[in-house]
């Protein structure tokens, strides 16, 4: 067999070791799976999985201009965002299309940003093009990045990091970990309680040894990280987001802050405002398949005459509802709800139906929500 | 009864004029987790090399090829039910579907047991 001709991650060697199998993905070599894309699937919604998501581009937005320079960029609102607070954001273009989707903290004096590994080197061009002189981007390329999510996280990793258990959702804070530093956020893509954790790639495999090391947490693939966030409703880039994409009709308007949907200021502000007032013409769904048979990205959303009206972005099997389901772009007359979409997939028509996403619920650990 | 094998890794096991045709182990192992399979209908007829059967695994969704001609007697419906049969006992439980071979000397073209191993090992 040959190697995948794609670049390594530091802890590529760590996953061949316990049996991943390796596929090329964002121009790097990455673990598909381990034991199976199933079982991993549950073993992170039942307990907690070990993600490497090294890939992703760790950024340093810092300066004295470093704010009002993402705000040119971002919709979100960074004047009320606290000291290692996250907010879910997106990179825009100027007609309002979809960049990136990112995460920014305030973090001290700067901003840490994390963008999608197969965007990275063209979202660092675009900032950096725009940024004021005051606003300095860096690009921490010997940072890596693991995920541990499921309802099991906070157990193993409060026990090997002392007090992240403290942390809320969408905050994060500096804690030892595995005998050095690590910046450890509760946030993450599976839909369910966990954390992200930036560490230097020279000491990625100690902390993934340790933190693979508690009975709780087992190696997962992008895989299971595919299925999981399409149960949780969460977007992919350059799959269910492009740059042909607004926040509107993509359903997240809830990234386009309160203040800044009044002030504008940021790439993209008149079509977004159009589209948030008269509404989108088509907008992102999730859908509920009848039968048993996967409808997958690619396959088009038909009208009653046959016409090609939408397209399915994402699909797949829900390992937890067993049964397929789908992210589809729709005609905003069909996206409500209850709505019934029908879709063509290799010459077959499959029936379907508009369900609110996501498909499985959330259990993010909110400060202040019933335990 | 003779088992043979495919290039594209379905097994065909035979006995007089039937022949009982699967996926190999081997191609259950590519495919991950199998949550669906289409299967053709009693009376089809099949041809070789055309798709006679989808599997869907959790990751994708592939074709499976009719090894050989003939007329489709019987799906297996106990598959249909359970796709993961196909993981867990692809020679076995997990077969696809029976067929009345129309031409047996197309069996000729076919691997035997051996050939197939060593045609895994050079994949």
């Amino acid at each position: 067999m040959s190697e995948p001709a794609d670049r390594r991650l530091p802890l590529h060697d760590w996953h061949v070791a316990r049996g991943a199998r390796m596929v090329p993905f964002a121009g790097y070599a990455m673990p598909i799976q381990y034991e199976g894309i199933l079982a991993e699937h549950r073993w992170t919604r039942g307990s907690a999985g070990l993600f490497d998501v090294s890939h992703m581009g760790q950024l340093i937005v810092a300066g004295p201009e470093a704010e009002a320079g993402l705000d040119a960029l971002l919709p979100a609102d960074l004047r009320i965002l606290k000291d290692g607070r996250l907010r879910y954001s997106l990179l825009l273009a100027e007609d309002g299309g979809i960049l990136d989707d990112l995460m920014v903290t305030r973090r001290d004096d700067h901003f840490y940003v994390v963008v999608n590994g197969a965007t990275k080197d063209a979202d660092i061009a675009h900032m950096e093009e725009r940024l004021p002189r005051g606003a300095v981007l860096d690009h921490m390329k010997e940072q890596a990045l693991l995920a541990l999510q499921g309802p099991k996280a906070v157990d193993a990793l409060s026990r090997l990091a002392p007090g992240v258990e403290a942390l809320g959702f969408m905050s994060g804070g500096a804690y030892e970990l595995a005998g050095g530093p690590a910046w450890i956020s509760r946030s993450g893509y599976t839909g369910e309680d966990g954390f992200e954790i930036s560490v230097p790639g020279s000491r990625v495999a100690a902390v993934a040894e340790a933190l693979a090391g508690e009975p709780e947490v087992k190696p997962i693939g992008l895989g299971a990280r595919d299925s999981l966030r399409l149960e949780a409703g969460l977007p992919l880039y350059g799959h269910d987001l492009d740059p042909e994409t607004t926040p509107v009709e993509a359903d997240l308007a809830f990234a386009i802050s309160k203040r800044r949907r009044g002030e504008g200021g940021f790439a993209g502000w008149h079509r977004i405002m159009a589209e948030l007032e008269g509404g989108p013409i088509r907008r992102r769904v999730g859908l509920a398949v009848e039968g048993r048979q996967p409808v997958r990205e690619g396959a088009a959303v038909v009208d009653a005459d046959g016409d090609e009206v939408g397209k399915v972005t994402s699909g797949g099997f829900s390992p937890v509802l067993e049964a397929p389901i789908a992210m589809a772009y729709v005609p905003a007359a069909s996206a409500a709800p209850g709505s019934a979409v029908r879709l063509v997939q290799r010459g077959k028509i499959f029936e379907a139906k508009v369900v609110p996403m996501p498909f499985v619920p959330h259990k993010y650990h909110r400060k202040g929500a019933a335990v | 009864m003779t088992v043979y094998y495919t290039k594209e890794h379905e097994w065909v096991r035979v006995e007089g004029d039937q022949a009982t045709v699967g996926i190999t182990d081997f191609a259950q192992g590519q495919l991950g987790d199998i949550v669906f399979v289409d299967l053709p209908r009693a009376g089809r007829q099949v041809t070789t090399g055309a798709e006679a059967a989808v599997v869907e695994s959790v990751k994708a969704a592939s074709d499976v090829y009719a090894p050989v001609s003939g007329e489709v007697t019987e799906a297996n419906s106990a598959l249909a039910d359970d796709p993961a049969l196909a993981n867990t006992d692809p020679e076995g439980e997990g077969w696809f579907f029976r067929l009345r071979l129309s031409d047996p000397s197309e069996l000729d073209g076919l691997m035997d047991a051996d050939s197939y191993k060593s045609f895994c090992d050079s994949q």
